[in-house]
């Protein structure tokens, strides 16, 4: 009688590709601890679960532009068509480029706050959000203008709301870390890490209601699936651990992504966890465990379809390490001085957009002036979408007790008599209630 | 002073009188108080039919032999069929699934509130009916199923989360701070969360002082959050409903000792307005004001005090944030004297918040300081002598209202 039972676990096989992180990587991981450690050498693809099209999982092919080069013909390099290899390039440039005028109006003082950048780490955001149905959903942390970017948030929307503008997606009440967008599904945006996840977990468990017990269709012929995107710092993180065990034990429609740029503001990854091999702790749970090159939009596509698509089809979580870095500090207020230049050079030179270009031009996808052309487009968003901010209308007062509550009663009965909400002034007062 | 007498006997032939005839004795009253000054006739009722000769506080308008009332009950006079028997946590389980029923979206979220029915039962037998995927059983991960509750709140559904005791929804503070509390404002209105997170709480019999703890005071800064506390069987269900039924996120703290408490309840469909107080007794003398378990507390001692002569106004507040301050009002202006009586602590507490808002508001009414009986500051210790002494009993209630009283 029950729509859903129990689930077992079950057995599935915790493959992946692990690069090896050897001599010519100059950050070794120290010693992790791992007993399987002398098995995860293994460069080659491997498949992913018991789906009939196996996983090609990718590896990182870190310092060596020789073996780059040799993998062209190499069977983990998906197959990209021009609409879409344009399309990914349009998205990271517009990530990009949004995030340096980002930088510049902070300095200039039009935003304020906490404001955490994502240069670099593009390939990610892209790689997965470009995959995306309009149902599915993304949750992110508050390195997420470019998520909301990605889901197809407007330029001008997130400008304004940065900006502080009653026009911002938000109305200006969230800011950098609270990007929300109901139309697009983007669900936050949340400034403590670890606290989107059982969210997302919780906008999964959403979609399996809606298509059990509901009986909703969904568009996308399958489970609405979430992507759930968070830090190498969060992966320490309690709520982590409880949300991968309750995805997996209801089989659940969501990818957790984990961006690992190696640092939580001034704390190194590797002094921060015992076993910073992360992608390890999803087959702890159960669900597969996959790294990626997150430097690579292809081959983090590749991964991305293939977690996008079983969670679609009802087969569980999986858990995504993608190895990334962020060019710039933690935030605008970080001096970033910890970070060592050699990594910083290091990752600089596997700049993903670069190598997309490069990917485009090499496999004639497309010529200079079509890629130049549109950077001079995404130019044109971004200033748009700066005046239009700035002309945007600061919130009045009487904005400032709007949306505490959904149903306005919530703020009581008045001493008169009546609810406090039906009175005209009412938003015109202090937020004394 | 005749004029008194000639007119409660007109009033005991009235039938406006006789709503719980069972529960008075109107006899006693036309005995005429030897020595005292003047009478008043306070006949207790619903609080709608009040009828009063107050002649002045001091000391004069005693009422002898009156027996205080017990839970009143406006509405149930309106409903015309005979009602049924009910303890409070089956009321609790019956607004449930009347929601579930007329709503698939209600789902319910908590530990061991499948299978085994909910630790206090609330939720017996709806694992049954609606399957395990609408009565969620979960691992013991209340911070992220809290979470996952706004999450699936956010996007279409509306879950009931429990906590196996209120305690432990301590874990779950940031998903409910943060996300439950804020996310309707930071996200500039788009999503909603009509969660309900629901529990007993409370001093219970010996439970430990992690187990006794009342989180009503420790939520009620959070903006964006409404908190009721049910009392009894008829509110119970109500507030269920009504907290269901409401878009906001309502946190519904139900206590531990009160699951048991009998009560007709009518059959039709009905709820409680989550905003408004509830007069449990008419009186002219003092206020008091309480919520949940404090409520029967209060009861007790407004016996003794009818006996001893005073004539207190008892009002649950039921809805711990926002205040009815349009009843809580009406009440002060009426008596001018309030008393407190509460189970969270005395620090940073719901009576600190609530003395606050009267001398706010009501301020040129009140006769006297208002008094505050509320938990002592101590973790509830285990022994049982000791941890009637944390809680407020009604022999202090008595000694306030006659402090109060002077």
């Amino acid at each position: 009688m029950s729509a859903f039972s129990a689930v077992k676990i079950l057995p599935s096989p915790p493959i992946t590709a692990r690069s090896t992180p050897k001599p010519s990587f100059p950050f070794v991981f120290s010693s992790p601890s791992s007993p399987t450690a002398g098995g995860i050498h293994r460069p080659a693809a491997a498949p992913l679960s018991s789906s009939p099209r196996p996983l090609r999982a990718v590896s990182s092919h870190v310092l060596s532009n020789e073996q780059r080069v040799a993998s062209h013909s190499h069977q983990d390099e998906a197959e990209v068509t021009r609409e879409e290899a344009l399309d990914l390039y349009e998205d990271m440039v517009l990530g990009r480029s949004f995030e340096d005028m980002c930088a510049q109006m902070y300095y200039r003082g039009k935003m304020f706050g906490f404001v955490h950048l994502y240069n670099g780490q593009e390939a990610v955001s892209t790689g997965f959000i470009r995959l995306l149905q309009p149902g599915d959903s993304v949750v992110s942390t508050y390195r997420d203008h470019v998520h909301a970017l990605s889901k197809g948030v407007p330029a001008r929307a997130v400008m304004a709301e940065l900006f502080g503008r009653t026009t911002g997606c938000c109305r200006g009440q969230g800011g950098s870390m609270h990007m929300f967008s109901a139309p697009h599904n983007l669900i936050g945006g949340f400034a403590f890490i670890g606290e989107g996840i059982p969210v997302a977990t919780g906008v999964a468990f959403s979609s399996r209601y809606r298509h059990e017990v509901l009986e909703e269709a969904s568009p996308s012929g399958g489970l609405d699936v979430t992507v759930a995107f968070f830090g190498d710092g969060t992966c320490n993180n309690g709520q982590f651990f409880e949300c991968l065990n309750m995805a997996q034990l209801w089989k659940l429609p969501i990818v957790f992504v984990v961006e690992n740029n190696l640092w939580a503001i001034g704390m190194s990854h590797l002094r921060a966890t015992s076993d910073p091999v992360i992608w390890k702790k999803g087959p702890a749970f159960g669900m597969p465990g996959v790294h990626v090159d997150g430097m690579d939009v292809l081959k983090v596509r590749a991964v991305a379809k293939e977690a996008i698509e079983r969670a679609r089809r009802g087969e569980g979580p999986t858990l995504v390490e993608c190895e990334t870095y962020r060019f710039r500090g933690h935030s605008l207020a970080d001096p970033d001085e910890l970070r060592n230049p050699d990594e910083k050079a290091h990752y600089a030179a596997r700049d993903p957009i670069l190598a997309l270009k490069k990917h485009i031009i090499e496999h004639d996808l497309a010529n200079e002036s079509d890629l130049k052309g549109i950077e001079k487009k995404i130019d044109d968003v971004i200033e748009d979408a700066v005046e239009f901010a700035d002309a945007s209308p600061l919130p009045p007062r009487s904005q400032l007790l709007e949306n505490v509550f959904a149903d306005p009663k919530g703020f009581g009965i008045g001493p008169d008599g009546k609810y406090r909400c039906e009175d005209p002034k009412f938003t015109e007062g202090t937020a004394q209630v | 002073m005749a004029a008194a007498l000639q007119t409660a006997g007109t009033l005991t032939a009235s039938s406006n009188l006789v709503i719980n005839s069972e529960r008075f004795r109107f006899g006693s009253l036309l005995r005429s108080p030897a020595g005292m000054k003047g009478t008043i006739l306070v006949v207790k009722s619903d609080g709608r039919h009040t009828v009063g000769f107050n002649a002045g506080l001091r000391g004069a308008n005693l009422i002898p032999n009156a027996v205080a009332a017990k839970t009143e009950d406006s509405a149930k006079s309106t409903y015309s069929k005979p009602g049924h028997e009910i303890l409070l946590f089956e009321a609790l389980r019956e607004g449930l699934e009347e929601e579930m029923d007329r709503d698939p979206r209600v789902c319910v979220i908590g530990e061991d509130v499948g299978h085994y029915g909910g630790s206090y039962k609330v939720t017996k037998g709806l694992a049954n009916k609606y399957g395990d995927l609408r009565v969620l059983d979960t691992p013991i991960a209340e911070n992220s199923f809290t979470g996952m509750g706004i999450g699936a709140a956010m996007t279409g559904l509306r879950p009931v989360v429990e906590g196996m005791n209120m305690g432990f929804l301590l874990l779950a503070f940031n998903q409910i701070s943060n996300n439950c509390g804020m996310l309707h404002y930071t996200s500039g209105g788009q999503f909603t969360i009509p969660i309900v997170i629901r529990g007993p709480g409370g001093v219970g019999r010996q439970l430990g002082a992690e187990h006794s703890q009342r989180l009503e005071s420790y939520f009620q800064s959070i903006p964006g959050l409404q908190m009721v506390a049910c009392s009894t069987p008829y509110n119970s269900k109500g507030l269920m409903k009504a907290a269901i039924r409401s878009e906001n996120p309502v946190v519904l703290f139900e206590h531990v000792l009160l699951y048991n408490l009998k009560e007709r309840i009518p059959d039709e469909d009905y709820i409680c307005c989550l905003e408004e107080a509830e007069m449990v007794r008419v009186g002219e003398h003092v206020t008091i004001l309480t919520y949940s378990r404090m409520r029967y507390h209060v009861m007790q001692a407004a016996k003794t005090l009818v006996n001893k002569g005073y004539d207190p106004e008892v009002v649950d507040i039921r809805s711990l944030k926002p205040f009815d301050l349009y009843t809580i009002g009406n009440s002060v202006k009426k008596t001018h004297r309030v008393l407190i009586v509460e189970e969270c602590m005395r620090t940073g507490g719901i009576g600190a918040s609530l003395r606050a808002a009267i001398i706010d508001n009501f301020w040129d009414y009140l006769d006297a300081p208002i008094m505050c009986l509320s938990s002592q500051d101590v973790p509830t210790p285990y022994a049982g002598s000791l941890e009637e002494q944390t809680v407020v009993q009604p022999a202090q209630i008595v000694a306030a209202v006659e402090q109060l009283c002077r």
